[in-house]
């Protein structure tokens, strides 16, 4: 009973039970919450009707031999070192105690805050070889030829890993938060140490949201276009725009994208077949509040002395870098105008992430109600947008909103005549929340999907058997089990629209400056510095949601 | 002794978990620890598999010192299996993998072939390649005794092993369990909540109650010989009868004078109270004494009546399901008691 | 059995009502969004709409003393010119756009190109801006001057071991030259005008010579190259005047200068900001108006000297700090040629390894 109800949660088959009436309007319902995130989608499928051959020769000769391999190895170092850093740091705040974990366990969220390609500014700025380090050491010792160059794959991959360590932080957190000590003691009446009871047993367990959150950096590395440019880096997303901007060719970039989205559905899929019919249900217990691990004053040192580094070098000291820049320029630039982009941004990360959230928990609700391979895929497909380079993704959206603008626009002359009014569905709040939609539903859907699977049908049942059903049902116990997941997905997505910037500019109505368009304005004529304080303005608007999630207490995914 | 704990000591803050718990176990035995929730049962298990500190007393393992306060030995190091309440499988992990994966010192081969066979022992040969959520509540039962058993550890422990099996399944896989440990001559310890599960799986049972050990002896003398008025309470059913001494093996109550084979060690005139077991009153149609029916639950074989003597006072008795007898009827009962138990009241404990 | 039937008559209610219930929830932000949409629909009756690659900063107070002296409101988006040019193919007819402006002449050529813009007769603009600063066929007009010039340590090199673009790819400058990335639009019209110079052949051996001789992997911009040579990395690079001139305002101290190359030969390489009237521009005699004004000696100095420009209209002079720099032969060739030649120049750099 209890297992089958939890089958039937968890969208085992489960034929005898889906095979209702109904159940294509369910799926049709899910088809309409994805469109957004599958006309890009779409749009790069169309684009292959056309292959110019021509620049598809040119890249294979001069273009292709040198971003394949440097994108595979930027890609697998930030998803190694980012799985690393997030997985570590969520088992030091999770399961062991030191002075300071209290703090470090919401801060060490902060650096999501910080848009990459800032980051990446900042780095360049402090640690190449005319920056103020560097200048310092060949004052000092005569020389800096030693010093590791920053505009490296060394060192693109460290400082993209140090801004997107947190996506893996917050699920490997949560995942270790909720599993339970039981299987940890389990392994050591086995014979195993702590530490080797954490590698073989915790890890593995909490493998699927760490592989979520390793899945979510490695698509915003592949999508990343600012970070990459910062450092020269070469990367299938830079050769997407060479072809657009240098050799005019939209449709050679659409089909570069989908080469791109290719290799996501691969690398996904691998992962998907890798773990086979394993489980990783939490255990049933693991509300059970077992007392941290304590640690030798030593290795309290030592991991008091690590969390500090990540800290310090993702968060603290690049926003003093930006503090300092934006203070020199606070004087001429901040004006009472501040406020309106600060609303703007505000309306729009707020929109977009209830938008987000609630399209993700109804997307939730059915592939769990209509466990059917048509939403699986249809999800599986809507989520793919995270991994499309933004700009390339606000054209694969716009261009088709703009046709079906036009159809709406004839249509309504040929009605009314010359007085029918001019209508604009692209330039709204509407299309650019819509597109917010197609790209970061991945963001947040996640947590959310994975919050309802502790939501098992069993709970359900003693919750009706009590007599509580329908709305009471939803408001007395779903919400209270979901609500931190779907804080966690509010967050996620509305530090990330904050962050945003392609859509945002292509697609906002006039006059919607926000904070990111700001940075864009400065760093377009590569004033880096005036762009310091709209940056810290995205890093303090950010700070707002991540700590209400963290004054939560415990939160969890 | 196999297994000691001498005075154990375990505080949480104002909290005394366990309070001078001493048990010892011979090897082989299979031995459990009984009593409410609360009483402190479950932190003394985890005192000895090291989950938990000591905050007094020690522990010690074929001699070898386990835990003292100040001390520590890490559980990989005590070589003492456990079989969790939830079983605690490895949901990653299929069957095998489950039941190999503290096999570590042994070579990949040698691992499986263990494993395998831990498996047949336990009837699941054929689930080796299955993951845990894919089998029923009793088979990841079996697995977790497999896998907590399969390094041959000196002692195995297990918490409330089978409390959230269903009834039926929780009696025979109780018997089964005991016919395994038994097979490998495996010293184990069990706690629970659960007298029946206790008296199927253990040789000696130890009552808790507020962490202290109120009684440890055989799920006989549990029933019969209760050593504290809380035991007599805990373990089976039965009623309380004031009574008062009237000579050497003699309580008078007011069902008649009741004569039991052991020494009542009070004066005569000592005011008692009388443990009356169901079966120890007996239908008798013949008896003057008489009770009114005012309850009666179908057991089978036997009906539970619970009958009221004229005072009010009520008695439970145990009858053959032939005897059918309506509410409110009045019928005739007789005492037969082989060991009376009597506890002074208000004082202390007596045979 | 008995199992099978409370479950299916206990959860498909149970389920459903989840889902009414998420419905409404779904209802509310949409509800909202379609306000919104319906605000964003509505339009001022007389005003220009702007779609524009150059910053805000730069547009805006011109565009504001536009709307006081004329009373025309005028609307704006900026965005990178690639987008932009997208969303106004897009719109075709429908599109609310009258004007388009971007930082570069190969954008306003691919523009153009693609029949975005509209030819204009206009004599105002024929006689305010040179022949060579304006698409041949009055499409779309340069508004500001955009010198990519060499830069060089005062420290480390001496004038007179300068001369051409062309003369960085010998080897005297072997490991002394910084680079911007080629995927600068600036540096690709650069190779552009090199090409309808010197044809594609001794271009990309030009080109190769540069990558040869450069001291460090390129830069992703104008000011880091700058910051470098400055730090002693590099002795020499190609920049845009105006990164040159914000980097001297803010430290007047700096040891680098500006060299005028090529002055005996075709002179230094331009491009330009600039504009065009959109081909279904609502309001297509009013953005003429605009892009005269514009041209206009009261509007051209703000309009490059706000970024330290040179104005494209000759009869005005440049900002003070700019004319310090002194004055320069600069190249004939017509700016459009960097955006037929760019796809070409792309390849070409592609083909050098010049990254």
């Amino acid at each position: 009973m209890t297992s089958r109800a939890a089958a039937l949660a968890e969208g085992m088959p489960a034929s005898r039970l889906s095979m209702r009436r109904g159940r294509w309007r369910w799926i049709a319902i899910a088809a309409l919450l994805c469109v957004p995130a599958l006309v890009p989608v779409l749009s790069i499928v169309a684009a292959f009707a056309a292959p110019d051959l021509d620049i598809w020769r040119h890249l294979a000769q001069h273009i292709l031999p040198q971003v394949v391999p440097n994108t595979l190895k930027l890609v697998v170092g930030v998803a190694l070192l980012s799985g690393v850093l997030g997985t570590s740091l969520a088992w030091l705040t999770a399961m062991c105690e030191f002075p300071g974990r209290r703090f470090f366990d919401w801060a060490l969220l902060l650096p999501l805050a910080i848009p990459t390609y800032v980051l990446a500014f900042v780095a360049v700025g402090f640690l190449d070889f005319a920056g103020p380090l560097q200048s310092w050491l060949r004052a000092v010792f005569g020389s800096s030829a030693w010093f590791p160059p920053i505009r490296s794959t060394g060192g693109t991959i460290v400082v993209m890993s140090l801004a997107l360590y947190p996506y893996v932080y917050l699920l490997a957190r949560s995942a270790f938060l909720t599993q339970g000590r039981r299987a940890l003691e389990a392994a050591r009446t086995l014979g195993l140490s702590a530490a080797a009871g954490a590698w073989r047993v915790a890890l593995p367990m909490a493998r699927p949201w760490i592989a979520g959150g390793i899945a979510l950096v490695g698509m915003e590395t592949l999508a990343d276009f600012g970070a990459v440019s910062v450092f020269n880096y070469d990367t299938f997303t830079t050769a997407i725009y060479r072809v657009w901007s240098g050799l005019f060719s939209m449709s050679a970039a659409l089909q570069l994208s989908g080469v791109l989205l290719l290799f996501v559905v691969i690398a996904l899929l691998i992962e998907r077949r890798s773990r086979a019919g394993a489980r990783f249900a939490s255990s049933r217990d693991a509300s059970r509040e077992a007392p941290r691990m304590s640690l030798s004053p030593a290795r309290q040192v030592a991991a008091l002395a690590f969390v500090s580094l990540v800290f310090l070098l993702a968060f603290a000291l690049p926003v003093l870098q930006l503090a300092h820049w934006a203070v020199a320029r606070a004087a001429s630039d901040f004006d009472a105008r501040y406020f309106g982009f600060v609303a703007r941004s505000l309306v729009l990360a707020g929109g977009g992430a209830a938008l987000i959230v609630v399209a993700s928990l109804l997307l939730a609700y059915i592939g769990r109600r209509e466990p059917h391979r048509c939403t699986r895929i249809l999800v599986r497909l809507a989520t793919m947008g995270y991994a499309i380079p933004g700009t390339v993704l606000a054209i694969g959206l716009l261009v088709p909103v703009i046709v079906l603008n036009n159809t709406l626009q004839e249509a309504l002359r040929s009605w009314l005549g010359p007085a029918a009014p001019t209508i604009m569905l692209h330039g709204t709040l509407f299309t650019v929340l819509l597109a917010y939609a197609a790209r970061f539903l991945a963001v947040g859907f996640n947590p959310v999907e994975s919050g309802l699977h502790r939501v098992t049908r069993s709970i359900d049942e003693a919750a009706i058997s009590l007599g509580v059903t329908g709305a009471a049902l939803l408001r007395k116990v779903h919400a209270p089990l979901l609500r931190t997941s779907l804080a966690t997905a509010a967050t996620l997505v509305f530090v990330d629209i904050m962050k945003e910037m392609p859509i945002t500019l292509i697609a906002r109505p006039f006059g919607w400056e926000t904070l990111a368009v700001r940075v864009f304005e400065m760093t377009a004529e590569g004033e880096w510095e005036r762009a310091a304080l709209p940056a810290v303005a995205i890093v303090l608007t950010g700070l707002i949601p991540v700590a209400m999630l963290t004054r939560r207490g415990a939160y969890v995914a | 002794m196999w297994l000691e704990l001498r005075d154990v000591v375990r505080r949480f803050g104002e909290r005394t978990a366990v309070n001078g718990l001493t048990l010892s176990l011979p090897q082989g035995a299979i031995g459990c620890l009984l009593g409410p929730s609360g009483c402190g049962k479950t932190t003394a298990l985890r005192c000895i598999a090291g989950f938990e500190p000591v905050d007094g007393g020690a522990i010690y393992a074929r001699g070898r010192l386990l835990a003292e306060p100040g001390f520590m030995l890490s559980p990989e190091r005590r070589h003492i299996g456990m079989v969790f309440q939830d079983y605690a499988l490895f949901p990653h992990l299929t069957v095998l993998e489950n039941v190999a994966f503290g096999l570590h010192a042994l070579e990949r081969a040698a691992r499986l072939r263990r494993a395998e066979e831990m498996l047949e022992i336990v009837g699941l040969g054929e689930h080796r390649r299955h993951y845990p959520h894919q089998l029923s509540g009793g088979q990841q039962q079996r697995v977790a005794l497999a896998r907590a058993l399969a390094p041959r550890p000196e002692l195995v422990l297990l918490d409330e092993p089978f409390s959230s099996l269903d009834v039926e399944l929780r009696e025979r896989l109780g018997l089964e369990v005991r016919s395994v440990l038994k097979n490998l001559n495996a010293t184990a310890l069990l706690v629970t909540h659960d007298q029946q599960e206790a008296f199927a799986v253990a040789d000696v049972v130890g009552v808790m109650r507020a962490g202290r050990l109120e009684q440890c002896a055989t799920p006989y003398e549990l029933y019969h010989r209760p050593a504290s008025r809380f035991v007599a309470d805990f373990i089976g059913q039965g009623v309380f009868l004031p009574g008062e001494i009237v000579g050497s093996d003699a309580v008078r109550t007011e069902v008649g004078i009741v004569r039991a084979n052991g020494g009542a060690r009070w004066p005569s005139g000592t005011l008692v109270d009388l443990l009356l077991r169901p079966d120890d009153v007996v239908h008798d149609d013949a008896s003057e004494l008489r009770a009114e029916v005012c309850q009666r639950a179908f057991r089978g074989a036997q009906f539970l009546y619970t009958l009221r003597l004229p005072s009010g006072a009520q008695l439970l008795s145990l009858v053959p399901s032939h005897h059918d007898h309506a509410i409110g009827e009045h019928i005739g009962i007789r005492i037969e008691a082989d060991h009376v138990v009597a506890f002074e009241r208000g004082g202390s404990v007596a045979l | 059995m008995n199992e099978t039937l409370t479950e299916s008559a206990m959860l498909p209610s149970a389920a459903r009502t989840d889902l009414r219930r998420g419905r409404r929830i779904a209802a509310l932000p949409l509800v909202l969004v379609a306000c919104l949409a319906a605000w964003g629909c509505a339009r001022a009756p007389e005003e220009l709409v702007v779609y524009s690659a150059r910053n805000e900063q730069l547009i805006k107070p011109l565009f504001d003393r536009y709307t006081a002296e004329t009373g025309m409101p005028i609307r704006f988006v900026t965005d990178d010119a690639g987008p932009l040019i997208e969303r106004l193919a897009a719109e075709g007819a429908n599109s609310p756009a009258d004007v388009l402006m971007t930082v570069d002449a190969g954008e306003l050529w691919f523009a153009a190109q693609r029949g975005l813009l509209q030819p204009l007769d206009s004599a105002v603009l024929e006689q305010n801006i040179p022949e060579h600063l304006r698409d041949p066929e009055g499409r779309w007009f340069g508004l500001s001057v955009r010198a990519r010039t060499i830069v060089y340590s005062t420290e480390r090199v001496k004038p007179e071991e300068l001369s051409t673009y062309e003369a960085l790819a010998e080897p005297q400058w072997q490991g002394r030259l910084c680079l911007r990335t080629s995927k600068k639009v600036y540096n690709q019209s650069l190779v552009a005008m090199l090409i309808a110079q010197h044809g594609e052949e001794r271009t990309e051996q030009i080109v190769r010579g540069w990558v040869q001789n450069l001291a460090t992997d390129v830069f992703s911009s104008d000011n880091l190259l700058m910051e470098a040579i400055a730090a002693g990395q590099c002795d020499v690079g190609i920049v845009n005047t105006y990164y040159f001139g914000r980097m001297q305002r803010d430290n007047p101290d700096l040891p680098l200068r500006l060299f005028w190359p090529d002055q005996q030969g075709n002179g230094v390489h331009v491009n330009v900001s600039g504009a065009g009237v959109t081909a279904h521009a609502p309001r297509a005699e009013q953005a003429r108006a605009f892009l005269e004004w514009l041209s206009s000696a009261e509007a051209q100095g703000q309009f490059a000297g706000a970024n330290l420009e040179y104005p494209a209209n000759p009869a005005v002079e440049p900002d003070e700090r700019v004319a310090a720099w002194g004055a320069f032969k600069a190249s004939p060739l017509n700016v459009a040629q960097a955006g037929e030649l760019q796809a070409d120049a792309v390849r070409l750099m592609d083909r050098a390894g010049y990254r």
